[in-house]
Formats: C-alpha cells, structure tokens, sequence
C-alpha cells in the first residue's frame, strides 16, 4: 500500500463512517471484558436491528477508555445536525467528541433503552458526565486513540490517520533525520529509566554489526534488530497492556519507523503470556498490517523491508531487565549479564539492538506527524510529552490516565483520581513498582518528572500509581516488595539472590514484633549493599521500597522495634 | 531418556531417520501441535520457549516425557530444557485439578486485601497455594497482576476474570461455579 492507496483507505473508510450519524463504542479492555462488555456489543446489535436503526448508528469494540472503576463503559458518540457533511480532513474521532455521552456501569439488559434514546435525551440513570475532571484533566497523546478505534481493524487506524507517519518516514525522510526529529523531540524512555531515545536510536543506527562475534539464526535476515518491551511485569501497572490491546497498529508502526532509522529488518515483540488479549490483537495486526503490504517486503512499494514476530514472556519479571529479556529471546533462561557492551552494540545473538518501550514507541508516530517542536511543547524542560499511569489502589477513579509531565501528585489524586474514598486521609503514593519508593503527602504539590521522582527517592517507573490512605501498614507494603523481589531474583549474582532473602527476613521479624534496633541497622547497611552491587536493574532497585519508607515512615519502624 | 523416540524434523547424524515409532507420541495428536511449533522455528533452540508454550497448553503440564521429547528435538542438553522449564513460572512440571483458581497478589489487589481472599479460599477449600484438591477438581494459585487493578481484588477461575471479591464470599462463589460445572 503506497501513499495514495492508504489515503484512499483513509477517505472511503471515513465517508463510510460518515454515513452513521451514532457510533456506539463499547470497550473490550481486559477490566470490561471481565465485565461481559462483549455480551452489551452483542446485545446492542440485537437492539438495533430490532428497532430498525442499524443504518444511522454502528457498534464498535474498542480499547480503554480509561475509567475502569465504571465499567463496562459505552460511549455513543452522536452528530448533532446529522448527514453526512463531515470534512474529509476532519478524524471521526474528532468530530464526534463534541457530543459524547458516556454510560456506566452498562449491562446488557440497559441495551434496548440505550438505543431507544439515541438522538434523543442520553438515559439519565446511566450517565457520567465527560466533563469531570478525570477527563479535562488529561492530555491525550498515546492514548488518542484507545477508545475510539476498532483495534482489530487496521482501516480503522488507518481512518484515523495510522501509517500517515510510516509512510511520510519512508518517502521524505533519511534515517538521519528520523533520529534528530526523535532527538529534537526530547523523546524519553517511558519503561522507568529516563534514557533519551534519540541517542538510544542514534547509537544502535551507528553501531558495526561486525564489531562482536554474532550466530543469528537461520531463516531471519538482518543484522540489527528492533525489540518492543511488553513484559509489563511490576504489580499494579497495565499501562502497555491497555495500548496493546486498544492501539496495536500505532506500536507496529513506532516499531517500523524505529527499525527504518536504524537499519533493522527484523524486530520482536516481547508480551508477557499474561496478556493473552494483547498477543491476540497484536497477531491479528501483525497479519493486517502484512496483507496491507504495511509490514514485511517492499513497504509502502519502497526498497524497505521490515518483519516483526511477538515473542511470548512466560512469568519472570526479571525478563523486563533489556539483557533479560532478549536471553528469553534466544530460548534460555532470562538472566541479566553485565553491560558494557550495551544491548545498542551487541544484543540479541550479538547483534546492534534497540530496545524500546511500548509506550516509547507509541510516541513516535505523532512526533513524525505533528513535529518535535509540538511534542517538545508539553511537558517540563527536561521530561517532555505526557506520561500514562495506571491509578489505582484506595483512589475512587481507578484506570488509567495520560497526562503532561510536570503535573503535581495532588492533581492527579486529588483532581483525576476524585480522592481518596470512605473519608480517608491520603498516607503515600507508591511509583515505580517493586523499583520504586513510597510518595508521602508532604511531596503532593511536587511535579511528576523523572528528576523530581528520582530526587525523592522514587522512580517514574513504567507508570503504576497505587495510592494508599492512613490505613496502609507501611512495613507491610516494604515487605511485601521485598517477598515479590526476592521471589523474582534470578539468583545470577549474590547480593540479589542473598540479600533480598535477608532484608526480608528482617522485614518479617520487625512485623513479627521480634526486632531489635540492631536488626535496623543490618537492614539499612543490606539496602545500601544490594543497590550498589548488584548485577541489574532488580537488584539495585529492590531495597528502594525499603529506603523510601524508612526515609519517610520510619515512626513506624521504630513503634515496632525494641532497643537492643 | 529412551531410544525409541523418533526425532521429529530433522535426520540423525548421517542423514538417516531413526528408529521405532515411538507409540505415545503416535497415538496422542497433541504432539503434532508442539511439532508444527517447533517446525515454525526451524527445530532451532531459539524456539524453545514457545515450543514449551505449546506443549503446556496442549497438555496443561510438562511431563519427563514431553521434556526429553523436545530436548531430542530441538537438539539442545537435557539440562537447557530443564534449567527454562523450571525458571519461568508459567510453566508447570506437576499435574493440574480440572479446574483452576488463581489469585492475583498484584499490589493494587494486595492492599485491597488479596491476603485475605486467599486464605479465605485455602481454609475453605482445604488446599494451599500452588496445590491441588485431594478430588483433583481445584488448583489453587497466585499471580503477581492480571493488569485487572481498577477491579481488584481480582481471581480468574478457569480464565474467567472475577473482580471484586470478598474474603467472606469467595470461597462460595468458586463452590458454586464447582457445582454447575459439574452438573454439565
């Protein structure tokens, strides 16, 4: 498919949408899937041919809309003055946003009276209103189109301006001048660590493929690889799982434009076997993508080729660690080695790899299509664009949420997340997972960037956001870290293997009530061990969740220990 | 590791097919479906993990049997195929109940009160976690996040998602699902 096909694609499938006046969106994320959200798409259906209105209105399965706490949500999305007059530059997505409404807590049985009220009043009883400020609050960039797009049919993607930025990448572009958009951009890894993305590319596009001894297998033709990190491993993050499963195709093409600026023509996929609807919904736009002649030879009728496989994770956290995971790759066990040389010059089967995020890659095809200047506009001065998060935890809006860097903890618990629920006090947040650290309310009004985080002693991380209120035993969420680190280590290097086992074993007898101020003092000098001696990522980070609440709670430590 | 195993793909060492046929892995089609894996890799090593993927979705559980039967194929040391099988969590060398109940130990769930929940389902089921029932009918596991939060705590029960639960209810909830499918 050239640029003319794919914007004659992009018309037809518009005019054709054009042509309902409703589109019913109901969303078949994992959470409301849970929730029989594909028996409401059913029985939406049903309702409409009954009532003879299915040629002004279509259903359409999409990802999250975000709000899982009021799930299964369905959005009917109504034009105002009917016909089909929409302008052909204008994204469906756009146009109908003007006269949403949002139903909660649908079932199926609300089917027939939601379709009896369409282009009327909205069913009250049902209603949540789009202007709360869960929904103003945010700045919608990765997400743009979860919730709006069909995710198992590229045209949809394609309607809404999909591939525009692959094929623009592929005609007008050198790889050259991929990498400074991306640089200019100020693009930052969004798996936790921060790392520009532009240097990242820019290394992996200058690297010597036969610098290091390599054995790629038979059958796969390319000399450098592109990887995209889905093992979504930390507890209580599912930010990638959700663009994965609403967004597939805008990853495929972030992975394409990656690989075209560094010279790759083989990439992989790496899912956790977890998320068996995102492997799902990544094959089917794997082979969508292929049959459009988007993916594998010749894209786009130019001399650039491109494959991508999805490789499945099987259960080990530490598979997340970049060394990690491309061992998985490879068939072994998923232990991490020690770098230098960096996975940029010598990764997968020895070869130059680059190894990006989910959400990192689903950032670049607006960069490409809107401009650096544009993305470098949001955002503080050093972390720009936005940041998805999932909100959950003692927090009455629960789900996931996009918004600018820089944007204060309290606005996004206080304002997003509606607060904290049965007339509790707000205690800590907790970022960054396993990795992470324990956020007290004096840090409320604290920007969310990657320094400010680091500065208090915790981490962006990959994007959980779990919110505790006064109840939380802070002790308890240390050791229950800690359990999950030591459960996790791979037992490659001693400090990780040995140390997460004792660090928890004090953390169990602090609880146990047996502890002495001794035992502290052990804990403290372990935390400071483990992080500066061990092989990866995991180790180094595993006493954060430690440090943070001693650093922050640490009445709570010493209620319970006895002098000694 | 028996020498009746025929060595699916690939010819033996000077080029001959060996040996017997060997009767499991003729009778039981299962063993096609891990072979067309293995096949889509080449019977290169890289592919061991999906081929282990297969084989536990085919069989619900890796045997001695299936293992050295992918070892033989992919050509790789008993001791690989082993050292993979038992380093990921997602695969399992025991035998499954004919049901499964797996409790999600996310944080999101554990501050919610997963602890709870699951040893409301051990006492009031009589298994531990990572076990089975004595009826063989409930497998009993964790899992550190579906991605399922806004519903925590969350449990899957024969992969159905169940958000939500109480540690005053749950154990009644898996006790009624038992019961309907047993009637089926």
């Amino acid at each position: 498919m050239n640029l003319e096909e794919l914007n004659a694609t992009a018309t037809n499938e518009r005019l054709a949408q054009a042509k309902k006046n409703h589109h019913l969106h109901v969303c078949v994320g994992t959470a409301c899937q849970a929730l029989n959200s594909e028996q409401i798409a059913k029985a939406l259906q049903t309702a409409l041919r009954q009532q003879g209105r299915n040629g002004e209105a279509e259903v359409k399965c999409v990802g999250c809309p975000g709000l899982c706490s009021l799930g299964p949500l369905v959005e009917v999305a109504s034009r105002v003055n009917g016909g089909p007059t929409q302008p052909a530059n204008e994204s469906p997505a756009d146009a109908n946003h003007r006269t949403a409404v949002l139903y909660q807590f649908v079932k199926p049985e609300d089917a027939e009276e939601i379709i009896a009220h369409l282009g009327g009043e909205p069913v009250k009883r049902l209603e949540t209103p789009l202007d709360q400020p869960f929904f103003t609050r945010q700045t919608k960039v990765v997400l743009e189109n979860c919730g709006k797009v069909d995710p198992e049919r590229i045209e949809d993607y394609i309607a809404v301006g999909g591939y525009q930025a692959l094929l623009k990448v592929l005609t007008e572009m050198t790889p050259q001048q991929v990498i400074d958009e991306i640089t200019r951009s100020g693009l930052r890894g969004r798996g936790g660590a921060g790392f520009p993305t532009g240097l990242k590319w820019g290394t992996v596009a200058k690297a010597d493929p036969n610098r290091y001894p390599t054995n790629v297998p038979e059958g796969i033709q390319s000399r450098k690889f592109v990887i995209c990190n889905g093992d979504e491993g930390d507890p209580g993050a599912f930010m990638d799982r959700s663009v994965m499963e609403g967004d597939p195709h805008r990853i495929l093409e972030g992975m394409a434009i990656a690989a075209y600026a560094v010279g790759a023509n083989h990439g992989f996929i790496y899912v956790r076997a977890e998320y068996p609807l995102a492997v799902k919904r990544l094959r089917t736009a794997i082979r969508q993508a292929q049959r459009a002649g988007l993916l594998g030879n010749a894209i786009g009728g130019t001399a650039f080729s491109f494959n991508v496989e999805i490789r499945l994770g099987a259960g080990a956290f530490v598979c997340g660690e970049e060394t990690a995971l491309m061992a998985s790759i490879e068939g072994g066990r998923g232990t991490p080695r020690p770098r230098p040389p960096f996975p940029a010059e010598s990764g997968l089967w020895g070869c130059p790899t680059l190894i990006n995020n989910v959400e990192t890659l689903a950032n670049v095809p607006p960069i490409i299509l809107k401009g650096a200047e544009w993305f470098a506009g949001i955002g503080t001065e050093k972390s720009k664009g936005t940041k998805v998060f999932a909100l959950t935890g003692q927090v009455k809006n629960t789900g996931l949420i996009e918004v600018p860097m820089g944007i204060s903890l309290r606005e996004i618990v206080f304002d997003i997340g509606g607060g904290i629920p049965d007339g509790k006090e707000f205690k800590a947040v907790q970022t960054g997972g396993p990795s992470g650290g324990c956020i007290p309310a004096q840090f409320l009004d604290m920007p969310v960037d990657y320094e400010s985080l680091a500065k208090v002693g915790s981490i962006m991380g990959s994007g959980g956001m779990i919110v505790m209120d006064d109840s939380t035993d802070m002790i308890e969420v240390a050791r229950f870290f800690m359990e999950f680190c030591m459960d996790e280590s791979c037992g490659k290097c001693i400090p990780c293997r040995a140390g997460t086992v004792q660090m928890h074993r004090i953390l169990t007898k602090i609880q146990e009530g047996k502890a002495t101020t001794r035992d502290l003092q052990i804990l403290e000098g372990l935390c400071d061990l483990v992080k500066h001696t061990s092989l990866c990522g995991l180790g180094q980070s595993a006493p954060n969740p430690v440090i943070s609440t001693l650093r922050y709670f640490r009445d709570e430590y010493l209620s319970k220990v006895k002098p000694g | 590791m028996t020498n009746t195993l025929t060595p699916p793909g690939r010819p033996v060492g000077d080029g001959a097919v060996a040996v017997k046929p060997d009767d499991r892995l003729a009778a039981d089609k299962r063993y096609k479906i891990i072979e067309a894996t293995m096949r889509r890799y080449g019977y290169q090593g890289h592919g061991l993990i999906e081929a282990l993927h297969s084989a536990q979705e085919a069989f619900g559980y890796l045997d001695d049997f299936t293992l050295k039967y992918i070892t033989r194929a992919l050509r790789l040391p008993p001791s690989k195929v082993f050292g993979v099988a038992t380093f990921y969590n997602h695969f399992t060398l025991k035998p499954q109940g004919v049901h499964t109940c797996v409790v999600c130990l996310g944080t999101a769930c554990y501050i919610k009160g997963a602890r709870e929940v699951l040893s409301a389902i051990e006492s009031g089921h009589g298994v531990k976690a990572g076990g089975t029932t004595a009826d063989n009918q409930l497998s009993l596991l964790t899992a550190r996040c579906f991605g399922s939060c806004a519903l925590a705590p969350v449990i899957t029960f024969d992969g159905e998602t169940i958000g939500k639960v109480a540690p005053q209810t749950v154990a009644g909830q898996i006790a009624q699902r038992l019961a309907t499918s047993a009637l089926r």
